[in-house]
């Protein structure tokens, strides 16, 4: 069902992350709305559920950013199906767990997603490629002040929006940035930055969220907070926290040059030889080794274009994303031969690697 | 020697003692080893103190008022247990028990965000209509029907505002 999203060739995460940054992924925000007069989706009757999912879906498809979009109820996707969508950020790990009732409305460039009884009736996803809390705030702000002409949402003055979990009360806003932070795991700083951030109401999770690791030396950093503050308050907080983050990555990746120029280069060095001619790799090599050329090309080892590449590969390389695109189901070994068919085939016209252009620190 | 603290989810003696600081304010928690296994505060990147003080066990508080929501039947109990709330109408009934959470949960208590005026307006329109269809049937009913008349045109005019709304939206 969900061929002619993964084939589309202007999905925001795959193909459009030619403005990436040499520390910041993606950008995403998500807004926790719920509709007026009936009950959250864990308390909803199973009648209640689909009245929800048939409204909100009708309406959904009458916005701008919706049309030509594809909406899928969560019971009829494979389990396969839903990983894929998971590992594009377009849906939960909750969601594909929900019962009868629930759904997702993706629109075509995949920046806009929104699920229909997850944990709240409403939750609007918005995603853009790159470092831009600002812009893509306007764009879901627009998107719900769209959708609130047509829909009654659940609001009171003290509380703000209602939310089935008090920590998303009031704006309903979380607001969260990929990171990849290389020099601080290498350095060993990431736990320091993780306490400090965390003592500012700032959230690290791991490249898939809640419980998940950090493979690839990816991080999502996100606000905690989302009552008692507007939301441009809480985008500046958040942003300003996350430039020093990224002062703090970029002065760890120079003090790395400085005090173990050999081992780093060594490891970016070796990581490049494995991609182009391993023929097993596990998707968690393959971030790590991803996560390296990424650096490489940070450095400038690499050209700037090669950067887009490395994060589609940071997606196309999920389990899910191997499986499906072999068409037949494949055990874990066989996938891992497959990647590193891919990666091999994908490496090959790879120019190598300009060991010059590292300024020389030590 | 100073007394045994108590863990804060059951009464063992705690061993595993927590301070964070959210806005300034710092919160502490006691608990005991098999506690702290339980709500993975050994893993310092996932967890939040907040988080954590939403679902603990305060309703052992005898005097805790045993709350229900008339409309989707959420107790007291449920919401001590789950940390979360089943309906709109769960935030007036809960109300008391919720504020003290945010406290310590968020930035401020009162939402200083986004005002959806189109849907607040339209809900009221909406409420307003019910109330006067309803005092429309009591008059005719009582064969008050000048009162009847008078009602009429107000449901009227109300209707019209909200043709009017539709259409500007479209």
């Amino acid at each position: 069902m969900i061929e002619s999203l993964l084939s589309n060739e202007k999905a925001e995460l795959t193909h459009n992350t030619k403005k990436g940054s040499p520390v910041v992924l993606s950008t995403r925000l998500r807004l926790a709305r719920n509709v007026a007069g009936t009950p959250f989706p864990e308390r909803a009757t199973s009648a209640q559920r689909s009245d929800v999912l048939t409204k909100c879906a009708e309406q959904l498809a009458e916005l701008g950013p919706m049309k030509r979009g594809s909406f899928f109820e969560i019971s009829d996707l494979s389990d396969l199906e839903k990983q894929v969508l998971v590992e594009r950020h377009l849906i939960s790990r909750e969601l594909c767990e929900s019962n009868q009732g629930s759904g997702v409305f993706i629109n075509k460039d995949q920046t806009c997603s929104v699920m229909i009884n997850e944990e709240d009736h409403l939750r609007i996803q918005f995603l853009k490629s790159g470092f831009h809390l600002k812009n893509v705030w306007k764009q879901i702000d627009h998107f719900d002040s769209d959708l609130e002409d047509s829909l009654n949402v659940a609001y009171n003055s003290e509380f703000g929006y209602l939310t089935a979990c008090p920590t998303n009360l009031g704006t309903g806003l979380r607001a969260s940035v990929m990171m990849h932070l290389p020099g601080l795991v290498i350095a060993e700083q990431m736990e320091k930055v993780v306490r400090a951030v965390n003592q500012l109401g700032i959230t690290v999770r791991g490249l898939f969220g809640e419980g998940s690791d950090a493979t690839g030396h990816v991080f999502q950093i996100s606000n905690q907070q989302t009552l008692g503050e507007t939301e441009t308050d809480i985008i500046e907080r958040l942003g300003n926290v996350l430039k020093t983050v990224i002062d703090h990555e970029v002065n760890a990746r120079f003090k790395c040059l400085e005090d173990i120029q050999a081992k780093l280069l060594d490891q970016i060095g070796r990581a490049y030889g494995v991609l182009r001619n391993a023929h097993v790799v596990s998707s968690n090599e393959a971030m790590n080794l991803l996560s390296l050329m990424r650096l490489a090309v940070d450095f400038e080892m690499l050209p700037e274009s090669n950067r887009s590449d490395v994060d589609r590969f940071f997606i196309e390389c999920q389990p899910g994303h191997i499986q499906h695109a072999a068409q037949v189901g494949i055990d874990p070994e066989s996938r891992d031969v497959t990647r590193a068919d891919k990666l091999r085939e994908e490496f090959s016209t790879l120019p190598a690697l300009d060991f010059d252009k590292v300024p020389d620190l030590s | 020697m100073a007394e045994k603290l108590k863990c804060s989810k059951c009464d063992k003696e705690a061993t595993v003692h927590l301070t964070q600081i959210v806005n300034n304010k710092i919160i502490k928690v006691d608990l005991c080893e098999s506690c702290a296994q339980a709500q993975g505060v050994t893993d310092p990147e996932g967890f939040s103190l907040a988080d954590l003080l939403t679902k603990s066990n305060v309703s052992e508080q005898s005097s805790e008022p045993n709350l229900s929501c008339p409309d989707c039947g959420l107790d007291t109990a449920d919401f001590r247990r789950t940390g979360r709330l089943g309906c709109s109408t769960c935030f007036e009934v809960f109300a008391p028990l919720l504020r003290p959470v945010l406290e310590d949960m968020h930035v401020g208590t009162v939402h200083k965000g986004k005002v959806p005026e189109v849907a607040i307006s339209r809900q009221s329109a909406n409420a307003e209509l019910e109330t006067l269809e309803n005092a429309l049937a009591r008059a005719i009913v009582e064969e008050a029907y000048e009162e009847a008349a008078e009602y009429r045109d107000k449901i009227q005019v109300l209707k019209n505002q909200s043709v009017n709304l539709e259409f500007s939206q479209s």
